[in-house]
């Protein structure tokens, strides 16, 4: 029994040392940080065509001066440098060279546009550079095995597209379908979804196809166009400008078709008030997040905790845009990615935590749907949930879909 | 007779001092491409990129000149010509695995034919009408290139991604040096290829027709075919820079090419100063680091920045870089000609 | 026969719009014999000035007179502080600088006024008249406001001494100084009217295609096809080829070649009408002496 005396205080002495291995463990970095600071670069189009998304870059600068404010990330500051690419992937290589090769960041989270995306993409996996959260919802973002650095964040153009063509094959099976695109990546990608979702029932169902180019002052000629051709249902793959033309249109030349509108496009504040709410009755749109120009969210504290914040750090901002409400969310993603990283900040450990994010709930999105990635998976957002207008506000319908 | 008559001996004097400031200038190009030589292994990788794409800009803005500065036809289209030898060089690397130093001559020829067929029909359009032709197709292509019956070959919306090519022979160079030192040596082509054309007769008809083109018939030359030719010598630069360019930056796609783009082209040429070869490269310059200053600069409006440099510099110089370098150096002490 | 019908009129409404800014373009350059590319921009900042007045509070018809006053004071300033010092340039230097003054203020209206889509008052009825689903009555009042401005341009050229100095200092400013006309105020006067007839035509084209920092890029080009195709000296008949380019834009891509094609065919058989036209459809043909 004496011989044994010594197990006791043995076992406890290795217990101790072992839990009080990460304490001791190194402070791991890669390039851009240091004790105080952790660099992040991002491209956005300040300028050109795509300015709309400005808000983008702003909001997210907005919400990483919120958490310098609160402390930083384990006591680091977030030094974010965006660089304006005007949408235009020459740009954007450069921006992104400068800012991997000059300013040593860590990581660039959230460039925008598929295009753009597309003219970095074998360059940040030749690199090692994570290319984190690309804001766009172009499918090929989610390829572990071939672009290991890549991740996308919200649900992909084709998921939401190929929702609609369900919905469609089980509630309206004979429709007759004019589809409406915005003729870039995003319209295209959209198209394809929904095809693929009719399966062999689309060649009959879609009667008519009109494109029109974002620089196109009005798409008054395309709404006619479709109406003639005798549809029954409207699937409308725009932005909110042209959303609201088309709304507006479709009601004051008498067509009253289902009305399906793309996620990108619905808002209340920026598509629908402007085309008339008493027009915009009965269109189908899907989501994922809280829509802040509706009233429904207007007590949860999710939204309160977004207007305090649009209000003492993104007064430059437009509330009726809902890139403000996306960029709020995807930037706390982020947030909780590097906070996962603790002191292990090299480029490695910040796509293995990207890939290990288990139910997350994030802010302004909606209540049941979860982030979750593994290294097989990297979708974040796969869920979305079917919505109806009633006049005054987008009502839920179903439950969420999607895995 | 001869070197000791008062005119005989002015004329000598003449010819040395000739003489002299060509051996001076002679030098000074020397000088200035050993420096540009070396500069990519002085420089990070990221400013040799910046500087490639600066003298890919610099090739299509001496084309653009051709037209523009010495043959007095604006073009606002010249982007839709960059596109076209973007991918060119493009689809013949990736469908066709060709060598991108073949790609580049491919390019520069179907833009030759492709500027002469646009020339033929734009003779009969003078000044503004012709300014709105090459607007619209400037406007038209980033169009013709998403069609989706031409998607097979141009990648559509999506694009076409082209790899980067590696230094030859193993030279123990990185890939951007090597790039930017094939691009300086095409430019060097470009240019002393210019020079010859624009300072010789056909040079001056170009000149003549932009100046008195009534008169310039009347003297011979066929105002026709001298128009249409330089419009397509001019595309055949701009082709080339672009799949220089395209080769560089390892990507096309639609929104590359956009009407900004043949906006930038006739900014840069106006600025950097018309009818001057040297102006092309002030002017690639100019398009090329001016919005990274601007943007900075301000971070809420960098564009509004970009327009008050502009603005400013046709203050200053309304004749461009060029003309101003011109005017200063002919105020230079040494170069007073002694009056009487 | 029904859809033909919608798709002329609706290219009828459209055309109304590039006729407007065509309209301005043509002011601009009788006065000057300079194209400006800022028209767009100088036209779609004025909309702005007014959207905020009217979300100030100021009645519609108030704001619409004082963006009115305001563009064409702006118009002057611009004139005189911006465009007087290249008197002296080359014709394309003062292009740059057009081109300049576009990019600072479509810069300056999106971070002022952010790129969220606005909506704009009509001072129209929104019932269709007579219950037509063709065209709404505001597309028929922005037609009819640029057939009055149209008129009473064309009153205060031809009918004014006002009117005649200024088309005599853009003709031979040389001579027009000799009989006593102040040019550089009549360049002046050119631009603030140029000016203020974009704001006229931002104000008409706000309600149909919603106020953004963008809203006048895309149309501008079709306004510079309309002013060319009628004759760039000739306002009626830049007003005209506004009709016909937009009513061309909407049946070709309807019925000829898909809208996938729609701008590029569209502007194709505009270059192809200059090229056999090449001054215009209504445009004076000039004939250069020797």
């Amino acid at each position: 029994m004496t011989k044994r005396w010594y197990r006791a205080p043995a076992a406890a002495l290795v217990i101790a040392a072992v839990a009080a291995t990460p304490a001791l463990a190194q402070k791991k970095y890669g390039p851009g940080v240091t004790d105080t600071e952790i660099k992040i670069g991002q491209t956005n189009p300040y300028s050109g065509n795509a300015s709309s998304y400005a808000s983008n870059g702003r909001t997210e600068a907005a919400y990483f001066r919120m958490i310098n404010d609160q402390g930083g990330i384990n006591g680091r500051k977030i030094n974010f440098i965006s660089l304006d690419d005007g949408y235009s992937p020459p740009k954007t290589v450069e921006q992104i060279r400068k800012l991997v090769e000059q300013e040593n960041v860590l990581l660039v989270y959230a460039p925008l546009g598929t295009p753009p995306n597309t003219a970095i993409h074998q360059y940040m996996n030749a690199k090692k550079v994570p290319q984190l959260f690309v804001a766009t919802g172009a499918t090929k973002w989610g390829d572990p095995k071939h672009f290991p650095w890549t991740m996308g964040w919200q649900p992909s153009y084709q998921t939401e597209a190929r929702i609609y063509a369900k919905y469609l094959l089980e509630s309206k099976p004979d429709a007759k379908v004019a589809i409406l695109y915005q003729n870039d990546d995003y319209g295209k990608d959209y198209v394809k979804g929904f095809k693929d979702g009719l399966g062999d029932k689309a060649a009959k169902m879609i009667v008519a196809e009109a494109s029109y180019e974002s620089t196109d002052p009005t798409v008054d000629s395309q709404i006619v166009t479709l109406k003639s051709s005798g549809a029954d249902v409207f699937f409308d793959v725009t932005i909110p400008k042209f959303a609201a033309q088309a709304i507006r249109k479709a009601y004051d030349i008498g067509w009253h078709p289902l009305h399906l509108l793309n996620n990108v496009a619905n808002s209340v504040g920026a598509a629908l008030k402007p085309a008339g709410l008493e027009k915009a009755v009965g269109i189908i749109s899907t989501t994922y997040y809280k829509d802040p120009s509706d009233a429904q969210w207007h007590g949860d504290q999710d939204y309160k905790d977004w207007v305090a914040f649009m209000q003492k750090y993104n007064k430059d901002s437009d509330p009726a845009d809902n890139n403000t409400v996306l960029a709020y969310a995807r930037a706390f993603t982020l947030v909780q990615v590097l906070k996962q990283c603790g002191d292990d900040l090299t480029r490695e450990n910040v796509m293995k935590q990207a890939a290990n994010l288990k139910d997350l709930r994030v802010p302004m999105l909606l209540p049941g749907i979860l982030i979750n990635t593994s290294p097989t998976d990297f979708f974040p957002i796969e869920q979305m949930q079917l919505e109806k207008f009633d006049g005054k506000a987008w009502v839920l319908i179903g439950k969420v879909l999607g895995s | 007779m001869s070197a000791t008559s008062e005119p005989g001996r002015a004329i000598a004097a003449a010819g040395e001092a000739g003489a002299a400031r060509r051996a001076w200038r002679g030098a000074g190009l020397a000088l200035l491409l050993l420096a540009a030589v070396l500069l990519p292994f002085l420089v990070s990788s990221y400013h040799a990129f910046q500087l490639t794409l600066a003298l890919a800009y610099a090739i299509a803005l001496l084309g653009l000149n051709m037209l523009t500065g010495y043959n007095g036809q604006i073009s606002l289209g010249h982007g839709a010509f960059y596109a076209i030898g973007a991918y060119i060089a493009a689809i013949l690397m990736t469908q066709f695995d060709w060598p991108y130093w073949a790609t580049i001559p491919v390019a520069g020829l179907v833009c030759l034919v492709a500027g002469f067929l646009f020339g033929l029909p734009a003779l009969r359009l003078e000044g503004l009408y012709l300014a709105l032709a090459t607007f619209a197709l400037a406007v038209a292509t980033p169009q013709l290139l998403k069609y989706k019956h031409l998607e097979d070959w141009t990648g559509g919306v999506q694009g076409i991604v082209i790899t980067k090519p590696d230094p030859p022979f193993g030279l123990p160079i990185s890939q951007d040096q090597w790039l930017y030192l094939f691009t300086l040596a095409v430019a060097v082509l470009m240019f002393v290829l210019a020079h010859n054309l624009l300072r010789g007769r056909i040079g001056r008809a170009i000149v003549a027709i932009r100046d008195h083109p009534i008169a310039a018939e009347t003297m011979g030359i066929d105002n026709a075919i001298y128009k249409s030719l330089t419009f397509g010598v001019s595309a055949l630069y701009t082709g080339v820079a672009g799949a220089l360019g395209a080769i560089a930056v390892q990507f096309v796609a639609p929104d590359s090419f956009n009407v900004f783009l043949s906006i930038s082209f006739l900014v840069g040429v106006v600025v950097g100063g018309l009818a001057s070869i040297s102006g092309a490269v002030y002017g690639a310059l100019f398009i090329q680091f001016v919005p990274n200053i601007a943007d900075d600069i301000s971070k809420a409006a960098p564009w509004a920045i970009y327009g008050v440099f502009l603005i400013a510099c046709m203050y200053l110089m309304p004749r461009g870089v060029a003309g101003f370098v011109q005017s200063a150096a002919a105020r230079l002490p040494w170069r007073e000609t002694k009056k009487g | 026969m029904n859809a033909l019908l919608h798709q002329i009129l609706s290219g009828l409404a459209t055309g109304g719009i590039y006729a407007s800014v065509a309209l301005a373009l043509v002011m601009i350059h009788q006065a000057t014999h300079l194209v400006n590319f800022a028209q767009g921009e100088m036209a779609m900042f004025s909309t702005y000035i007014a959207w905020a007045l009217i979300e100030g509070g100021m009645p519609y018809w108030d704001a619409f007179a004082l963006t009115i006053l305001i563009s064409f004071l702006g118009g002057i300033v611009i004139e005189r502080v911006v465009i007087r010092p290249m008197a002296n340039a080359p014709v394309l230097a003062s292009v740059i600088v057009f081109i300049g003054l576009l990019v600072i203020l479509n810069s300056v209206a999106g971070w002022i006024f952010t790129y969220t889509v606005k909506s704009f008052p009509s001072p129209f009825p929104a019932e269709p008249l007579w219950n037509n689903s063709y065209i709404s009555t505001h597309e028929l009042g922005a037609i009819g406001v640029t057939l009055v401005v149209l008129a009473l341009l064309f009153i205060f050229f031809r009918f004014t001494l006002l009117g005649l100095a200024m088309r005599a200092a853009a003709e031979n400013p040389v001579s027009s100084r000799l009989v006593g006309i102040r040019v550089g105020w009549m360049l002046a006067l050119g631009w603030g009217l140029a000016a203020a007839i974009g704001a006229v035509a931002g104000m008409m084209v706000a309600p149909i295609v919603f106020l953004d920092p963008n809203m006048m890029s895309g149309i501008l080009l079709y306004g510079f096809a309309a002013a060319l195709l009628g004759g760039i000296d000739n306002p009626a008949g830049a007003v005209l080829g506004g009709f016909i380019v937009g009513v061309l834009e909407n049946v070709v891509g309807a019925y000829l070649i898909g809208t996938e094609l729609k701008l590029t065919v569209a502007l194709v058989v505009i270059v192809g009408v200059l090229t056999l036209k090449p001054s215009g459809l209504f445009g004076r043909v000039l004939v250069s002496r020797v």
